[in-house]
């Protein structure tokens, strides 16, 4: 416990030992999925056809791709800070902590890593003939 | 940690009195929930599916156009807009505004309300082009 300052004294406090970092990227992401969430339902809503050559030809465009990258990134930093708050909130039991922890960063990592790498091959290997 | 049991509990879901500040609130936890879980799944199913070639896409459309998908794409409809719409009034909150007892209640039901008529806009409208097809 710091003897001087208000800062020194909640330093390394709360259940992450990370103060308000973890609330103020949680808002700074939910800003960021307001912005692009909206131009991706938008977006898809009026794609006139949701089959394979559209979806694929709609993709490889830079003015998608980067935004839908984006998107996964801030979609998937979101969601992982939102579960984190729920595991703190109903589970009780460090084991299922230390279980929920890895189940919740694998799928965020490794769900937004699926995710962002399929948008680049689309990208990338461009509109096949 | 185990919990020490001469503390008390605080209070739960069981003895609260239902009101609609308490409904938002326990719906944004549950809309982010099934957007993380199957609105991520199915995102994630979609870009790997289209990356993958017309077969695979092909599967995807299949199960995503069966009632099944439609049943989950309406569900998550709803809870995108819940989920945007409650965290809209938590910007609000956040900022130290919206704490005044009707003013909470109202918007915490405007938030509720808005959430079901945007998603039967938008369902309608789906639902209306590919009846006029």
């Amino acid at each position: 416990m710091g003897t001087g300052t208000g800062i020194g004294r909640v330093r390394g406090l709360g259940s992450a030992k990370h103060g308000s970092q973890h609330w103020w990227r949680s808002r700074v992401t939910a800003a960021g999925n307001l912005l692009l969430v909206t131009w991706f339902v938008i977006s898809i809503f009026r794609l006139p056809h949701l089959d394979y050559e559209g979806v694929v030809k709609w993709i490889s465009s830079p003015l998608v791709a980067v935004p839908l990258v984006l998107l996964t990134a801030s979609v998937f930093t979101h969601l992982r800070l939102g579960l984190q708050v729920l595991m703190e909130d109903y589970v009780h039991e460090e084991a299922g902590k230390v279980f929920w922890t890895l189940l919740l960063n694998l799928y965020a990592i490794g769900g937004a890593a699926l995710a962002i790498f399929s948008i680049l091959k689309i990208a990338f290997a461009g509109v096949p003939a | 940690m185990a919990r020490n049991h001469a503390r008390p509990l605080s209070p739960h879901l069981t003895i609260w009195k239902w009101g609609p500040a308490m409904a938002v609130s326990i719906l944004h936890r549950a809309t982010g929930t099934a957007l993380a879980v199957a609105g991520g799944i199915g995102f994630i199913w979609w870009l790997v599916a289209a990356a993958m070639g017309p077969e695979a896409y092909a599967t995807f459309l299949k199960v995503a156009t069966s009632w099944f998908g439609y049943l989950v794409a309406v569900g998550l409809t709803w809870s995108f807009f819940n989920h945007m719409f409650s965290g809209l009034r938590h910007f609000v909150l956040d900022v130290g505004a919206g704490y005044e007892l009707r003013t909470n209640r109202l918007w915490s039901i405007v938030c509720m309300v808005g959430a079901v008529v945007v998603t039967i806009a938008i369902w309608g409208t789906i639902f209306a082009k590919m009846g006029a097809n």
